[in-house]
């Protein structure tokens, strides 16, 4: 089933490419206490320069531990008490990752606010004597600089970054329900701006802080770019970083030369930044550039309080407008921001830790970090390598989701093959695939040669020649079982014998669509969310004949074109379009309650969807919502009723298909933003009218009919063994339906929730529409026995 | 049937053994010239069934930076210069040759086939015909060698190849935008059409579309990817002006001495009669350490003095079939022997064509390093001189990218560009390749060598050498 288009939040808070908080806790606590030779830090003098080189030896990447902290604060005092050395760089000898950000298990370990306060406050200091170092210290970085390895960074006097597309700074604390809280808060403000150096608290690196004329300290000309930065959570690419002034200079990443082209690279890097450490201390580099008269004219507007008070105001209306005051994240870092720029720094620096103290300890953040482990579990393929490596894909139906699928593959270096029946609508995907890439060009995320490079992979043709190269085949053509088995057997006669079947079906069962081929083993479910390049969600669907090396391959496909994979089982419906069914059944009746269609997109979206559910009913389509209401009803029974599925075939016998059609639950118009009601349902919906009952028909209990009616599916989904567990189940429902994030999916949400508390409310419900509400036994398990959680 | 042999060992592995080929030569009744005795490890490369080609001489008109003497022309009169040199030094007959080519690289839009407009110009029969080529720095090679194929291939007897470019002018041109409202006017019937598209220009169309020496599969500059190359093989500032330096005190001998003879004196119409290079300019390590690095800033290395400066120049060689070389009375200077042309990554690996491509030309001709005599190497900046040094000289490098098991070897530096290069002499980029063949040529004559080797790379990531041998004196 289409998902919606607006999943804005969660494409962001998915797009990253790097892990930015790793656990390895376990292993580095046991470590710690022991005085072991260091492991994680260590450092080179080379001449004047103490080169300080940070390697966690146990993992991909380089957080900042309790190991690595110890061993940080060791070296950095044996830098400071060596007379012999002048200045220092610091740089990670992991290639791709400078620092990715803290030590998470660190942050979840503890017990209380006030412990991770304390945690933040250490931090703070550290990074503290840091800036006011009387050695400069150059951070050289290449690869991920994120988090609070952003915030060492821009401690120190000056950063050196390489131009590599690894090399990404941000703050992605917020997409953890989290803020940078190692000074993060106080520093980014006054760093991003074009000012290369500005010290947080006044009390810069003294020998080189001379005033610059009548500039009094500035504080705020990074503040839009550093609420962008702090709130979105968004990576910067190194070349943007240097035009916001967040890097000093940039270092281009090295080809082959006499050693491997990332050794080198990061060779070179130490090179200029030992020159850049050494310029500095003779003064030939100086810290703080002259102002330009934009720039200065752009200081005197901010130093008006009432212009900073304007941003505050405008940040807030927008944080509360988009998250719904349901993330108490970026509140906070407002607050943070706003205590250190009016009240000082001491003020802020307290602020920043106490309320990351706070956060650490919410539902939301816990959350949020149970599906960032969920989307890391997600991303590993548990049914090992396959056998054979798909090199050639062929998919049939160049529609939406053909041609998205073609979109996601054609740049992973895989041959793909879009195969229609007809020219007009190969050409329209192709066409399609095409945009998709030139959009990276005017992004700049590509050149126009990579994406002529890449289109070079895809073949477009009406017919099957070809297909025996081919080692899987995506079916993406109509949701009819007959044209289904027709295209099956089509395939089977031209494919070789390793071949595999997959078919990107939203409701059709597997073993279905199986029963007419001479290979069930071949044959597999891969339902793709609309619009593919966006939603991230991938649901491989087995059935009991599916070979494991056929599921091995699916995954490792899925993984190749970047999604976050869910394995379940085969049944109508599979687990996604089964858990959205009785929700917007739920809505349909809502609706002939005479809801307006507003009002129930309101209730939706202020319980935490980021779409509401009239909206993406429209996104979906009608016509594949009256279909699936039909097909599930007939496979479910009287459980998935509510709303009468003639409310949505007459919308489609009238031609309101969605926003396909132009017409739905709204109106949909060409360049407009703003959507009005259709006024035409009013009528259907009036022929179809049901009085509501009082009793449950508050706003509040509206909300908890439409998700309770998901949740219990989805619970019902792990009871019939669906689902391999819940954290697949949380991350089906946020990535692919758009389940609210801040509480984590819907086994987290009965977790936090109370699984009685949530019987309860169905039973109140059930006593008047019947069995659409009665509760699945698991969750009255679950209910009966509070010890009982789906997550640990 | 020993060449047909031959052709197929030579395919089937690029390193034949040289016992094998030493039999197939053997075989051989044709060339009397394998009487001549050398002191090298083989005695000529002349093969059974090949023709040997040859060239009978070469020249160049004067190098000049641009924008100074040669200004006021246009591409084809300076290689209507070099044609005319070449046909005053060689007393050839107008009508004598079968075929000429010329390479270039930034084209003059209104002589984009230079080589039919400077052939007319500079008086030859206009029954010759003639096509322009173009493979970035290595242009004139290819002229060469497609010369030397059309000979090998029986269809002509006498070529004349060359190459010209010409920086003081380049073609700007309109953006497209502009260029589209242009092309749509010339369409337009009606005054109001054309009214409607005059009012269609916005200031934004103004803005010219200026050529950049950069890759358009990267869109990086030729000197940024040079910076970066030699950085990447560990060159160091003083490394490059070291060898700059070398380059220009070099050609400045050279030039002194009189050994650049293959430079001809042009009478620039309106101007005076010009006869030297005027790019050289040995300086001091002093001076060159002041200058800035002129690509990556500010710690990049390649700066303008290390780096070869934009040129004007035309170049022009005669390359015949022997026996048509001796039935003309011609004593030819050098046989053109086995030459490549090689490719790679254009991004990180675009100036490392000679690495590549010098042992594929040495063990085509069954040559080791010790047996060149002479090297003349395309200087593009000082810095890509070095790295392919380097490249040269490692292991590494030979196994991980080139799958050699050893290295390839660096040419001893005392045979090396010996009268100056591209850094020093000038690179007019279409025209480089002639005067490194007839440089190798005069200089086995000069310092008696037998075999030299040309090398050089090219944007695109391209690369060629060449062997060439010394005509028995």
């Amino acid at each position: 089933m289409a998902g919606a288009r607006a999943l804005g939040v969660l494409s962001r808070f998915t797009s990253r490419r790097y892990a930015l908080f790793i656990g390895n806790n376990f292993r580095t606590f046991s470590m710690a206490p022991a005085l072991l030779a260091r492991t994680h830090v260590n450092y080179e003098v080379k001449g004047d320069v103490a080169v300080v080189r940070i390697n966690d030896p146990s993992s991909k990447v380089n957080t900042l531990s309790v190991q690595m902290q110890r061993e940080m604060t060791e070296v950095m005092n044996e830098v400071w008490a060596n007379n012999a050395v002048q200045s220092a760089v610091l740089i990670s000898s992991k290639p791709g990752c400078f620092i990715a950000g803290a030590d998470i298990n660190m942050i979840q370990a503890c017990n209380s606010p006030e412990e991770v306060t304390t945690l933040s406050q250490e931090g703070q200091k550290m990074f503290e004597r840091i800036e006011n170092s009387p050695k400069p210290v150059v951070a050289a970085i290449n690869g991920s600089c994120l988090g609070g390895g952003l915030e060492f960074a821009i401690a120190c006097q000056y950063r050196v970054a390489t131009k590599s597309k690894k090399t990404v700074l941000g703050t992605p604390e917020v997409m953890l329900g989290l803020l940078p809280g190692a000074g993060g808060t106080q520093r980014l403000p006054k760093m991003t701006g074009s000012e290369g150096q500005n010290k947080g608290k006044g009390r810069g690196f003294d020998t080189l802080s001379k005033p610059s004329g009548c500039m009094k300290p500035l504080h705020n000309l990074g503040l839009p770019s550093a609420f962008d930065m702090m709130l979105t959570g968004r990576n910067i690419r190194a070349d943007k970083a240097k035009k916001m002034g967040l890097v000093d200079q940039l270092v281009d990443p090295l080809g082959p030369g006499l050693k491997s082209p990332e050794e080198r690279t990061i060779d070179y890097l130490e090179e200029v930044a030992i020159e850049c450490a050494r310029g500095i201390v003779s003064k030939k580099i100086p810290l703080r550039k002259e102002k330009g008269r934009m720039q200065k004219i752009q200081d005197h507007i901010m130093s008006y309080g009432f212009v900073r008070n304007q941003i505050y105001k405008t940040v807030h209306g927008k944080v509360m407008k988009q998250s719904k005051g349901l993330y108490p994240a970026p509140l906070k870092i407002i607050e943070s921001v706003k205590t250190g720029v009016e009240q000082g720094p001491d003020a802020g620096y307290l602020a920043e830790s106490q309320n990351f103290g706070e956060l650490a300890k919410t539902s939301e953040s816990a959350a949020l970090i149970g599906l960032y482990h969920g989307q890391v579990a997600c991303k590993k393929n548990r049914f090992g390598t396959p056998q054979k490596e798909v090199k050639t894909l062929a998919i049939l139906g160049a529609g939406l989701m053909g041609a998205g699928i073609a979109q996601v593959t054609v740049d992973k270096g895989v041959h793909t093959v879009l195969k229609d029946t007809a020219v007009a609508g190969l050409a329209r995907g192709e066409q399609q695939v095409y945009k998709g890439l030139n959009d990276k060009t005017r992004k700049k995320n590509i050149t126009s040669f990579q994406r002529d490079s890449i289109l070079s992979n895809l073949t477009g043709q009406l017919d099957y020649r070809g297909f025996e190269n081919a080692d899987m085949v995506i079916e993406a053509v109509f949701e009819d079982i007959n044209i289904k088995h027709a295209v099956l057997k089509e395939v089977e006669a031209v494919v070789s014998p390793h071949c595999i079947f997959a078919s990107n079906t939203s409701a059709l069962p597997i073993k279905d669509i199986a029963a007419a081929s001479k290979r069930p083993d071949k044959v597999i479910g891969m339902h793709y969310f609309s619009p593919v390049d966006k939603m991230q969600l991938l649901e491989i669907i087995s059935t009991d004949q599916t070979s494991k090396d056929t599921i091995a391959s699916a995954v490792a496909v899925g993984l190749k074109q970047g999604k976050v994979i869910i394995v379940v089982g085969d049944g109508p419906g599979f687990y996604t379009t089964r858990c959205l069914a009785p929700m917007l059944a739920e809505a349909v009746r809502v609706l002939q309650e005479g809801v307006d269609p507003k009002k129930l997109d309101g209730l939706t979206t202020s319980f935490g969807f980021p779409v509401g559910a009239a909206t993406l009913a429209d996104e979906v389509g009608i016509d594949v919502a009256a279909h699936v209401a039909e097909d599930l009803g007939k496979a479910f029974g009287s459980r998935f009723g509510g709303g009468n599925v003639e409310v949505l075939k007459t919308m489609v016998d009238l031609g309101f298909k969605g926003r396909k059609s132009g017409k739905g639950c709204y109106v949909y118009q060409p360049g407009l933003k703003t959507k009005e009601v259709n006024p035409d349902i009013g009528d259907i919906l009036e022929k179809y009218r049901i009085t509501p009952n009082p009793a449950v028909s508050s706003d509040s209990d509206v909300q908890y009919r439409l998700v309770s009616r998901f949740v219990n599916e989805a619970v019902m989904c792990l009871q019939e063994g669906i689902l391999n567990g819940p954290l697949e189940g949380d991350i089906g429902a946020v990535f692919g339906l758009g389940f609210p994030p801040c509480l984590g999916g819907p086994f987290r949400f009965v977790d936090s929730f109370g699984a009685d508390k949530l019987v309860e409310k169905m039973r109140r419900f059930e006593a008047v529409y019947g069995n659409h509400f009665t509760p699945c036994q698991l969750l009255l398990d679950h209910a009966n026995d509070s010890s009982k959680k789906f997550h640990k | 049937m020993a060449a047909m042999m031959l052709n197929a060992m030579r395919r089937c592995s690029l390193r034949p053994s040289w016992a094998m080929r030493f039999g197939a030569c053997s075989l051989s009744t044709t060339t009397q010239l394998q009487a001549q005795v050398q002191t090298k490890s083989k005695k000529t490369l002349a093969r059974p069934g090949v023709k040997n080609i040859v060239l009978v001489e070469g020249v160049r008109t004067p190098f000049l930076l641009s924008g100074t003497t040669y200004a006021d022309l246009m591409p084809h009169d300076l290689a209507r210069a070099a044609l005319q040199g070449l046909l005053n030094r060689t007393n050839l007959p107008k009508d004598a040759v079968d075929y000429i080519i010329y390479g270039t690289v930034i084209q003059e839009v209104k002589t984009s086939n230079v080589a039919r407009e400077a052939a007319l110009g500079a008086g030859f029969s206009d029954k010759i015909p003639a096509h322009t080529v173009t493979m970035a720095c290595i242009s004139s090679n290819q002229a060469m060698t497609t010369g030397a194929g059309l000979i090998a291939a029986g269809q002509c007897d006498a070529i004349v190849a060359g190459g010209v470019e010409f920086m003081s002018d380049v073609p700007i041109r309109h953006s497209r935008k502009m260029r589209k409202t242009m092309l749509s006017l010339s369409r337009a019937k009606t005054l109001g059409q054309r009214l409607g598209l005059i009012g269609s220009i916005r200031l934004a169309h103004l803005t010219p579309e200026l050529p950049a020496v950069a890759e358009f599969s990267t869109a990086e500059t030729m000197g940024h990817s040079a910076d970066r190359l030699a950085a990447a093989f560990g060159v160091s500032r003083l490394e490059q002006d070291e060898f700059a330096l070398r380059s220009h005190t070099l050609a400045k001998k050279a030039q002194d001495d009189g050994l650049l003879q293959d430079v001809i004196s042009f009478k620039v119409p309106g101007r005076d009669i010009v006869s030297k290079d005027n790019g050289i300019r040995p300086s001091s390590m002093e001076q060159l350490k002041k200058l800035k690095p002129a690509f990556i800033k500010p710690h990049g290395t390649v700066t303008a003095a290390n780096s070869s400066f934009l040129t004007d120049g035309a170049s022009a060689v005669l390359i015949m079939s022997e026996e048509k070389a001796l039935a003309m009375g011609y004593k030819p200077k050098a046989y053109l022997r086995d030459f490549v042309y090689v490719s790679q990554d254009p991004k990180d690996q675009l100036l490392l064509g000679p690495t590549y491509g010098t042992p594929k030309a040495l063990e085509r001709a069954g040559l080791s390093m010790s047996d060149i005599d002479v090297f003349e190497f395309h200087e593009a900046f000082a810095g890509q001189i070095m790295a392919n040094l380097k490249a040269m000289d490692s292991d590494w490098f030979a196994q991980t990218y080139m799958g050699r098991k050893t290295k390839v070897g660096t040419p001893p530096i005392e045979k090396f560009n010996l009268w100056g290069g591209s850094l020093s002499l000038g690179h007019p980029f279409g025209a480089t390749g002639c005067r490194l063949v007839t440089t190798v040529a005069h200089r086995l004559q000069k310092e008696g060598g037998q075999y030299g080797l040309v090398a050089a790379c090219a944007a695109g990531g391209q690369g060629h050498a060449m062997v060439i041998e010394a005509y028995p004196q």
